[in-house]
């Protein structure tokens, strides 16, 4: 279980620019749940992922996995149990190494990253397994450098790699936004897929209302560092884009985007 | 060119060379442009000169030099990991520290080891190798310590923590994401770095039989030139590894500096010798570059 409490964060603090994102932001994300998050730009929504992370600091309230406290912790330490896809497909795997040393690495999370062998050899097996997987003809492409893939192979790869060892929290930062319809589309089943397979806790931001509707068992509208709409379960099942498109409409309208 | 200078060539090369192994993990795989071996270069003569005149043996001389290297790389990775100062300026920062301390630790600007056994002059050496050898003993020791050099790093990159390394040069948003410190993977390679540029200082003064306190200026010049000439030159042919380009670069750019006093150039141009050399092998490198792009 995820709890934000009481988050406030600003922007600028102190200055004339000074601005307001969240005053008293609350947030539980129960074991299981699959949230989708959609609101205009500028609504906070990837700036509550960085703040869950660890990205980014915050002024006061405090974070909460499983009861235990995570307000002070360090990024690279969040980590250990949160794997994350960024909207730029770069970030997720090391554009210099092979397609092998990038799932060798990804396999060694949570281990020491100490002088034995970078890429053991037993489970290049497995590898192969997880990528023929993909549809993407990656198996077969293992001693290809990862920076001469396409975006959607790199964000399938950064999927793959960040859902590879346990965690308790995947985060899905626009993770299709930067792809084609067809590639995004290809990447949004193939999440969906992996998380109903690992019953990965999920929050997705996207600016794609059709995904949001489409996939998860939670939506959350958000406005101005507020959630304007929070359906769950049965709520959420039957909903339809033009349902929400409206509400979302509104607030665009108000913010002139 | 006689045999002495060609002999000359591939000596300093392949000391140069093991610098230049630290300087291709800063600048080529951290992208970490480290001034620090300036100073840590002499620092590895200055303890190298010490110890020997305190007695120790010349060979744990060699691994106590890279230890302190790696020490003073330390040191420029905390400064720029937890006081965020710029990756340039850290370096500086150090080098400039390190003058003094390696005044402190010869206790003197110059520091003869002439008399003391060395690794290349010792009385085991002396009834092993037939006289007709002699001359190239040193070269052949040189070669063997730059090979096993090389064949450590090599096989170091190819660990967990050496794929961390290459990773946090790359895109260290996947070291965070990967549940590590990407602070302490670049102090990690910024302790080696210097470790390896201490080395080659350290051999360097067993060759030469003494410490000279100013002999670091513009290591990292020459450093800079033989990765890019390296990797420049050997990029194209798959076959040979980045580290191995680094050591043909060292020996290519020393016969370049020795082709250039070949022609009537004063010992004390040197500098003015390697700061062109280096400019000219940047445009080129640069030139090569928008080749690239424009064929694309």
């Amino acid at each position: 279980m995820l709890k934000l409490e009481k988050i406030c964060k600003y922007y600028n603090p102190g200055t004339v620019n000074e601005m307001c994102l969240f005053e008293d932001y609350d947030l539980e994300v129960e074991k299981g749940e699959f949230v989708s998050i959609v609101g205009s730009n500028g609504s906070g929504k990837t700036s509550m992922l960085n703040i869950i992370c660890g990205s980014i600091p915050l002024d006061s309230g405090k974070l909460y996995i499983d009861d235990r406290e995570i307000t002070k912790m360090p990024e690279h330490k969040r980590a250990a149990v949160i794997g994350r896809v960024y909207q730029n497909p770069a970030l997720g795997t090391c554009p210099d190494m092979t397609i092998l040393e990038n799932m060798s690495m990804a396999d060694t999370k949570g281990k020491p990253f100490n002088l034995r062998r970078g890429t053991d050899k037993e489970r290049i097996g497995y590898y192969q397994e997880l990528l023929a997987g993909l549809g993407l003809g990656l198996e077969n492409k293992l001693s290809v450098k990862v920076g001469a893939l396409s975006g959607g192979q790199r964000q399938a790869m950064a999927l793959l790699m960040s859902t590879m060892t346990p965690i308790d929290f995947l985060i899905l930062d626009e993770h299709t936004a930067a792809l084609d319809p067809k590639t995004a589309d290809t990447i949004m089943e193939l999440t969906d897929r992996i998380v109903r397979e690992k019953q990965l806790t999920t929050l997705m931001v996207t600016h794609n209302l059709r995904y949001a509707v489409e996939y998860g068992n939670r939506l959350i509208m958000m406005h101005q560092g507020e959630n304007v709409m929070d359906l769950k379960a049965e709520e959420k099942a039957g909903l339809r884009v033009e349902d929400i498109l409206q509400k979302f409409n509104e607030i665009s309208i108000e913010c002139g985007n | 060119m006689n045999s002495t200078v060609i002999l000359g060539i591939f000596e300093e090369g392949l000391i140069y060379a093991i610098m230049s192994l630290g300087v291709y993990i800063t600048y080529t795989i951290l992208d970490f442009p480290d001034l620090s071996v300036d100073g840590t270069y002499p620092l590895g003569m200055a303890v190298t000169a010490a110890l020997i005149v305190l007695g120790v043996d010349p060979i744990l001389v060699i691994p106590l030099t890279f230890l302190a290297g790696a020490a003073a790389g330390c040191v420029t990775g905390l400064i720029h990991v937890k006081l965020k100062v710029r990756d340039l300026l850290s370096g500086i920062i150090v080098s400039i520290a390190l003058y003094s301390i390696n005044l402190r630790i010869a206790g003197t600007s110059n520091l003869p080891i002439f008399s003391k056994e060395t690794i290349f002059q010792n009385s085991f050496l002396g009834s092993l190798v037939p006289a007709a050898l002699t001359p190239y003993t040193t070269v052949i020791i040189l070669l063997l310590i730059t090979v096993v050099c090389k064949l450590l790093l090599d096989l170091y990159l190819r660990t967990r923590s050496g794929y961390l390394l290459r990773a946090a040069g790359s895109n260290d948003t996947l070291v965070t994401s990967l549940g590590r410190d990407k602070g302490t993977v670049k102090i990690l390679g910024l302790a080696l770095a210097n470790g390896f540029a201490a080395l080659a200082g350290g051999i360097m003064c067993q060759k030469q039989g003494f410490f000279e306190v100013t002999a670091g200026t513009g290591t990292i010049v020459i450093g800079l030139a033989n990765v890019i000439i390296g990797t420049q030159l050997f990029r194209h042919l798959g076959l040979v590894k980045a580290t191995t380009a680094v050591v043909f670069g060292s020996i290519i750019y020393r016969a370049c500096v020795a082709a250039a006093i070949g022609m009537g150039m004063a010992p004390g141009d040197l500098k003015m010798i390697t700061a062109a050399l280096f400019l000219l092998i940047l445009v080129i490198s640069n030139l090569q570059k928008g080749k690239v792009k424009k064929h694309a």
